[in-house]
């Protein structure tokens, strides 16, 4: 159980999630970062010049001061860890399902966030936008690969993710571990 | 000696009778073709098309740069592709990207002379690491106004340029030793020097007795490069024509070759081809330094500028130097010898042993080789043969290790595959002619489109050569490419050297004049190459680095621009209180921090070039407007889909007017700019 809660530490190691631009001419790709807690990406500038191609089609600048996610989520995760630990010393059994599930649903709601924050930034286009294409909307895709306009958008969970996964996968074993031990605690009682 | 020369004497007219017979020939055959084309190459690859073939999308492997003689600038180019990758301003002004017109660049080309704008550009040497090239800087010399400039190879950008005071002609020049402890300059055009920083105003008469040469020891800093002029060897008044440093033994020497020792004043073409030797003159540059630093330099007055590039503020300054120290052969035994050498030497080239000294002499019949070891054995010997203004002259014999016999008509220059093996080039037979260091035999000759001047392999002139390819350098072009009129591009060709025979590859046009080249394996260039600077590291002054803090100011009759671009608009793009008679510098930042994306600026009506501003970087236009009315400005390098759309306009108004000093971009906001945010 210690290490479901320890596992969730990738999440401030690594990103969450991927996003990959590629164009023709951008043949070296470029990459957003999505982490617990920032924003960053393949280069030093890469929101930059995320911003800069997307303002021809009137997409909002994305900057991490606009997500208030991105300062609450440090402490959710924090929250899991610390009682993951309590869980894992208190060893109370349903404790452990109960922060599993409560884990699983922290990751629904924060994939189900960052899927309306796509929505949002791929239809709320400024009406004055250069390039305007009638019927056209860009919402990245939040999983896997999409065409838009010139960009093949890929979509990935990356290491981060893992850590979430780990933990949930931890814990799911320490529950049905802690299962065995009872059922031998009653046999041997 | 004489023997020799009455049989050149007696070559000359059927070599040239051979020479118009050759023309003949290839000038039928050309009318067979159907007046197409020039005379194939003789030796040419059966494979030339594949070898020197690299797909699309495909890197060369070699970096070359070509010197540009007299467009003052450096052509960069791949081999073995012969694709023109960059061309460098050194010491001349480039429209193209406004070095040498706009505010930050037009210090590097002041000079005790003022501002020049242009100079003749002709040798190239890498900066060096254990006699190896090491790909971080570039030294060239300019010939007409003495300096030497060093290119930083990160960023393709000249970054110091210093004059040479007390030379003539820094010809040459510049010659690295094998850790850059010293870049070494010559004089060619030997002087009456005044002694206070200036050439004294004596009758040309007077050239025996009031001329002087000088070599320059100007020291490299092993971190940053910069250049600082050490010391000055002041050295009788011949012509000094090209030099060349030692390697493994004689890495502490450099050699110098020398013409006009007979110290004609006039129509030197014959007053300085009397003497049946010339020398090659050879300088302890240890012992030198040593000599300096030990209290045996004079010092006199002096007045040359050193200007350098700052790479945080995008700004070159210059210092003016008063000083130069200098020493006196005939006060530092040991440090000078003269070597005699036939008639009018052109290349002094040493083997990448360090052991031969290979001296062209453009005039002679034969190609002598010298030795070190016994150029050293005769110091201990003293086997001189008299003096020249107190430096000791060899005897030939006792420093001569051989003679390449018939290798050609008027060598030029000589460089070498790390094989054993030596290339010559031929001006007046042209071709290049391969013989061996073992037993001084010519072992194949290429003809070449026409007349060489220099000739290049990679590292050919370090300890260790990459001899697979050479690139000569032709003086004559004619018939090679569809005629341009009267003016040509020179040609270069590219040489397979990997085997016994030379095979022809290649032939591609050259900017300008290359005088000499240097090559590099690509990857230790490559590597280092900068892609944009960073935004947070540029301390410009005048520098904006957010759109927030654009501004227009006016002091007297001075208008301040502090202005942006990124893709698609300049920041203000709406003037409005320039008057006429003012003088308006814009300094724009380009706010991009991507790889090539630099923005142009240019203002209708200045008597300027545009300005190309790189990502990161700021660079300022000065504009003084002659007449009011509405000037339009726009960004100049097709930047992105709305690069037609980067545009703005300056208003004018008559001098004392009250329109108030204004200034805006797109209000309403029409766009949501994309605003810098670094971090």
């Amino acid at each position: 159980m210690i290490m479901a809660a320890l596992s969730l530490g990738l999440l401030f190691l690594f990103p969450m999630w991927k996003i990959y631009l590629k164009a023709p001419q951008y043949p070296e790709g470029l990459e957003m970062h999505i982490w617990v807690n920032k924003i960053s990406g393949s280069s030093e500038s890469v929101l930059q010049n995320f911003n800069i191609l997307n303002h021809y089609i009137g997409m909002e600048p994305i900057h991490a001061e606009s997500f208030a996610e991105l300062r609450i989520m440090p402490y959710i995760v924090i929250f899991f860890m610390i009682t993951g630990v309590i869980v894992a010393l208190v060893g109370i059994r349903k404790l452990i399902l109960a922060w599993a599930l409560l884990l699983m649903v922290g990751g629904a709601v924060g994939i189900t966030d960052f899927y309306l924050w796509l929505v949002r930034f791929g239809t709320h286009l400024n009406p004055n936008a250069p390039i305007k294409i009638p019927g056209m909307t860009y919402i990245p895709p939040l999983l896997g690969s999409k065409e838009l306009l010139n960009f093949d958008a890929l979509s990935l969970p990356s290491t981060g993710s893992l850590g979430i996964l780990l933990a949930v996968v931890f814990s799911g074993l320490a529950f049905y571990v802690s299962r065995k031990k009872k059922i031998s605690q009653k046999v041997t009682a | 000696m004489e023997t020799l020369i009455n049989k050149f004497r007696k070559m000359a007219p059927k070599a040239a009778l051979l020479m118009a017979v050759t023309a003949g020939a290839a000038l039928q055959s050309c009318n067979k073709m159907g007046g197409e084309g020039a005379a194939t190459a003789e030796g040419l690859d059966t494979d030339a098309a594949s070898k020197v073939y690299v797909a699309p999308g495909k890197h060369d492997e070699l970096y070359s740069f070509l010197s540009g003689g007299f467009n003052g600038q450096v052509s960069v180019y791949g081999i073995p592709s012969g694709r023109l990758l960059k061309i460098i301003p050194v010491f001349s002004q480039f429209p193209e990207n406004g070095y040498g017109y706009n505010e930050e660049t037009k210090a590097m080309l002041n000079t005790s002379h003022g501002f020049i704008p242009w100079d003749d550009l002709h040798h190239p040497k890498l900066s060096r690491t254990d006699g190896m090239a090491d790909g971080r800087w570039l030294f060239v010399n300019g010939n007409n106004t003495p300096r030497v400039a060093r290119v930083d190879l990160k960023t393709f950008e000249t970054v110091e340029i210093m004059e040479i005071p007390n030379s003539a002609g820094n010809h040459c020049s510049p010659y690295p030793t094998n850790n850059n402890e010293y870049v070494i300059a010559g004089t060619r055009f030997s002087v009456p020097l005044d002694m206070e920083g200036k050439t004294a105003d004596v009758s040309m008469n007077e050239y025996k007795d009031k001329f002087k040469g000088s070599i320059s020891f100007v020291k490299v800093d092993k971190e940053t490069g910069d250049m600082e002029l050490d010391f000055q060897v002041l050295v009788p008044g011949f012509d000094y024509d090209l030099a060349n440093g030692g390697k493994g033994p004689s890495t502490d020497w450099v050699f110098f070759t020398t013409y006009n020792t007979e110290r004609s004043n006039t129509l030197k073409e014959l007053g300085a081809s009397q003497n049946d030797k010339d020398y090659l003159a050879a300088i302890n540059w240890k012992l030198a330094a040593k000599y300096a630093a030990e209290g045996k330099a004079h010092e006199m007055p002096a007045n040359y500028y050193h200007n350098k590039m700052d790479h945080g503020t995008f700004q070159a300054k210059s210092t003016i130097k008063k000083k130069v120290r200098y020493l006196l052969p005939e006060e530092c035994p040991g440090m000078m010898y003269l070597i005699p050498a036939p008639k009018s030497p052109h290349g002094i080239d040493v083997d990448p042993t360090g052991e031969y000294m290979v001296v062209n002499g453009k005039l002679a019949s034969s190609l002598p080789v010298f030795s070190f070891s016994k150029m050293q054995q005769a110091i201990k010997d003293k086997a001189f043969d008299g003096e020249v203004s107190g430096i000791p002259v060899f005897k030939y014999d006792a420093v001569l290790q051989g003679e390449v016999k018939e290798p050609g008509l008027g060598p030029l220059h000589t460089e070498f595959d790390g094989k054993g093996n030596a290339y010559s080039t031929m001006f007046v037979s042209s071709e290049v002619v391969k013989w061996s260091l073992k037993d001084l035999q010519v072992k194949d000759r290429i003809p070449v489109y026409y007349s060489p001047g220099h000739l290049m392999i990679p590292g050919g002139d370090t300890e260790k050569p990459y001899g697979k390819y050479l690139v000569v350098m032709n003086k004559i072009t004619k018939d090679r490419f569809l005629p341009t009129g009267p003016e040509l591009m020179h040609s270069a060709q590219l040489i397979d050297i990997s085997g016994d025979k030379m095979k022809m590859l290649l032939d591609f046009p050259t900017v300008a004049e290359p005088h000499y080249a240097q090559g590099i394996k690509a990857d230790l260039v490559a590597a280092n190459s900068a892609k944009f600077y960073k935004l947070d590291e540029n301390k410009h002054p005048q520098a904006v680095k957010n759109e927030k803090d654009v501004n227009v100011t006016r002091k007297g009759n001075v208008v301040t621009v502090k202005m942006t671009a990124i893709r698609s608009h300049l920041t203000p793009d709406n003037i409005e209180g320039v008057q006429v008679g003012d003088t308006v510098y814009f300094h724009v930042t380009n706010l991009e921090q991507d790889w090539d994306v630099p923005h142009g600026f240019a203002v209708m009506g200045a008597n300027n070039a545009e300005t190309l501003i790189m990502p990161g970087a700021t660079q300022t236009l000065k504009w003084v407007p002659k007449q009011e009315g509405v000037f339009p400005f726009y960004c100049t390098d097709f930047c992105s889909a709305l690069h037609q759309e980067m545009q703005g306009y300056v208003r004018v108004s008559p001098k004392g007017s009250k329109v108030p000093v204004k200034f805006s971009t797109g209000e309403p906001k029409p766009v949501p700019p994309a605003t810098a945010s670094v971090n």
